[in-house]
């Protein structure tokens, strides 16, 4: 009897929780109050990926590298005018949502895809640091070089993620009768792709560089392609309600995509900054008015440029060439070089 | 009546069971000696490939190529041990962390002879662990503040089990005694307290600890995560201490308790000098089961983002100029794992033996 009571306490418990978390609204924040404690504080706090390489993870030092956590740093760079005020509080993929709401940070980079069930519960999603999709990974010498080829073959699926659901679709709409190999880990998923179980590895395209990098043992014997149409825009998030926090980070992010196509790099800002083109000029905060709008220092984009770099060396540095990961550009180059990154005008 | 004794019997000695030799237990008969041969060929042909891929082919020095298509990955350890042992803890700094594992370590030392049992001691755990905690955090103290959240690695693991143990303990002491309290209140509280969380698996508890309860404070109070996941460990290792001593509670007969009272002591003498000490004695087995088995939760902490040893080792695997050397990674984190218990293991047994109750 006494053990049947302690059992019903637990059930309640474990089902206020269940219904409890979605519906919590989380700390509101009036607009302002967010730039107004960041500058108090005197330092951003950012959630970040504690092991996703190229987008963020502690390097052997401890220091954080990686896209998401260079967009924390621009933030930092605008804000406060140093990139290095910014600190990361490592989330897991269920924690990052609530540590948003709860005001336990500031910002949410991590590779957090833009949905309407997430944008309407308590979050607002900026400005897109990197456009995803769903790939096949297959290896060169089975001569498969897009989805219509993989009919009837095996695949490595990770159970419960949403490129399961994407196989299943893509399997059905062109009737390639391709077999699942299911694990429910992403190690195993891998490590069965690389040990000959399947002919083919489906996941976040992002992520099959990763692998192919780090996992293969001669990554040039394998090619990734698009399982279908759809585009994952992974985007820095931030609470509800502060509307001058939100507008504050869309334009750090906005900062590093105009400066690419102003041609400015961390490298010549300087002296860009005599430059006598007037697009220039108001960029890089010469010409006042635009830091003073978002309640920023008018050179803020200028601090963002030098201290962290254009969205280009941003890419490149952490996920492109210059990286292990070497994912192409592809979405993730400029508009007008064919990507889906459009700079909006800085005045 | 001549069968009725006049002189006592001789009294014999107790039967000797005789161990059987090594011999003996290997090739005694048939069956043993056929698991033996099957055994030992089995090993035979394992050992070559273990050794081929820890040494022959093992990369001692180098960087990710040279372990591209070679054995063991040794080289992979040399570059990642700080990174395991001290996590995201920033790199000028590490000594900090581990001026706070050798405090930890010198006083677990001291700590073992029971001649050094004393109010002294105690104090000295108290003011240690104070020491760690400032000395990590640094604003305190004037050093440049490392936020909670780059706390990692080695340091983690330590402070969770002995905060645990050392909240968790004394916690399980009470919760023991309020269960067999004759108050029904105290009894229900300890019980369903117990019962509570002996029901929830840790791993729930970790979730709720860190995804339910920012939500239910109000706006603009948070607590720190890893204050949090040390919460959720004590509890569990509040209550299921509290069974274990309860059990040697009950091993206690009566009579001591008030035998002890007869003689003049409060209740809290009596449990203190008399009943708690011969309940814990006798328990001493059960303690150190569930002692290890809390040390190794501690790992679970990974689901809520904290870099203990085991997470600070998986985001070191992580890294793409190496090629993921797991078994060599898990093997070492296994080690120190195994070295923490297998002491404390050897420790319990040496007090059960020494502690004057030995019962085989």
């Amino acid at each position: 009897m006494r053990r049947g009571t302690a059992l019903l306490a637990a059930a309640a418990l474990l089902l206020t929780g269940c219904s409890g978390a979605p519906s919590g609204s989380g700390a509101a924040s009036p607009t302002g109050r967010t730039l107004a404690a960041v500058k108090a504080r005197g330092y951003v706090r950012c959630g970040s990926n504690k092991d996703t390489v190229g987008f963020g993870a502690p390097d052997d030092k401890g220091y954080w590298r990686g896209l998401d956590v260079d967009t924390c740093r621009a933030v930092a760079a605008a804000v406060l005018g140093d990139r290095e005020k910014a600190r990361f509080v490592p989330l897991t993929g269920q924690q990052r949502l609530t540590a948003l709401q709860t005001g336990e940070i500031d910002l949410l980079p991590r590779t957090t895809t833009w949905t309407l069930q997430r944008d309407a519960n308590g979050v607002n999603f900026t400005i897109p640091n990197f456009f995803d999709y769903t790939g096949f990974m297959v290896r060169k010498v089975s001569g498969a070089k897009s989805v219509r080829d993989l009919s009837g073959a095996s695949v490595c699926v990770q159970t419960g993620s949403m490129p399961e659901v994407t196989f299943a679709d893509v399997s059905r709409k062109y009737g390639l009768n391709m077999r699942a190999v299911i694990f429910d880990n992403v190690q195993g998923t891998r490590q069965a792709f690389f040990s000959g179980r399947c002919d083919a590895l489906i996941t976040d395209a992002s992520a099959l560089a990763s692998v192919r990098a780090t996992q293969a043992d001669k990554p040039d014997d394998f090619i990734i392609f698009p399982a279908d149409q759809e585009v994952t825009p992974l985007t820095p998030a931030v609470r509800h309600g502060d509307d001058q926090w939100f507008d504050v980070v869309k334009f750090a992010i906005q900062a590093m995509i105009v400066a690419e196509q102003l041609g400015i790099t961390s490298s010549n800002a300087e002296a860009m900054r005599k430059s006598d083109d007037p697009t220039i000029k108001r960029f890089l905060g010469v010409e006042p008015g635009n830091g003073h709008a978002l309640g920023l220092p008018d050179d803020f984009a200028y601090q963002v440029v030098r201290q962290v770099g254009n969205y280009g060396e941003v890419y490149d540095r952490n996920v492109g060439k210059d990286s292990r990961l070497k994912i192409p550009r592809g979405l993730n180059r400029l508009q007008r070089d064919g990507g889906l990154m459009l700079p909006l005008g800085f005045f | 009546m001549s069968y009725v004794r006049t002189a006592p019997e001789a009294i014999l000695p107790a039967p000797v069971v005789a161990r059987p030799s090594l011999a003996a237990s290997l090739f005694g008969d048939a069956a043993s000696s056929l698991a033996t041969v099957f055994i030992t060929l089995v090993a035979l042909a394992a050992l070559p490939h273990l050794f081929a891929w820890a040494v022959t082919n093992g990369v001692w020095v180098g960087d990710g190529e040279a372990c591209r298509d070679a054995g063991a990955c040794w080289a992979f350890l040399r570059a990642k041990t700080p990174f395991i042992l001290f996590g995201i803890y920033p790199e000028d700094e590490r000594w900090r962390p581990m001026v706070a594992v050798g405090i930890f370590v010198v006083l677990t030392i001291w700590s073992l002879p029971r001649k050094h049992w004393t109010r002294a001691t105690l104090f000295g755990w108290i003011a240690g662990i104070v020491a760690a905690l400032l000395l990590m955090g640094g604003k305190t103290i004037g050093l440049t503040e490392v936020p909670t959240s780059a706390w990692g690695g080695l340091p983690i693991t330590i402070l969770l089990t002995v905060l645990s143990l050392a909240l968790g303990f004394p916690a399980a002491v009470l919760l023991a005694l309020g269960r067999r309290s004759p108050h029904p209140a105290l009894r229900w509280l300890s019980t369903g307290f117990i019962e509570l969380v002996r029901g929830l698996p840790l791993l729930s508890m970790l979730f709720v600890a860190s995804i339910m309860v920012p939500l239910l404070l109000p706006d603009g109070v948070t607590i720190d995560n890893l204050f949090r996941a040390l919460v959720a460990l004590t509890f569990s290792a509040a209550a299921y201490l509290a069974e274990v001593v309860r059990g040697g509670l009950q091993g206690v007969p009566r009579g001591q308790e008030e035998a002890a009272r007869a003689l003049g002591l409060s209740w809290a003498q009596a449990m203190r000098l008399v009943v708690l000490p011969q309940a814990i004695r006798n328990v001493i087995p059960p303690l150190t089961n569930t002692v290890v088995v809390i040390v190794k939760n501690t790992s679970l902490v990974l689901v809520v983002g904290l870099f203990d040893l085991l997470s600070a080792g998986r985001v070191a695997l992580s890294d793409p100029d190496w090629p993921a050397p797991y078994a060599e990674t898990y093997l070492m984190i296994a080690l120190i794992y195994f070295t923490i218990c297998y002491a404390f293991a050897r420790y319990a047994l040496h007090l059960e033996r020494t502690l004057g109750q030995v019962r085989r």
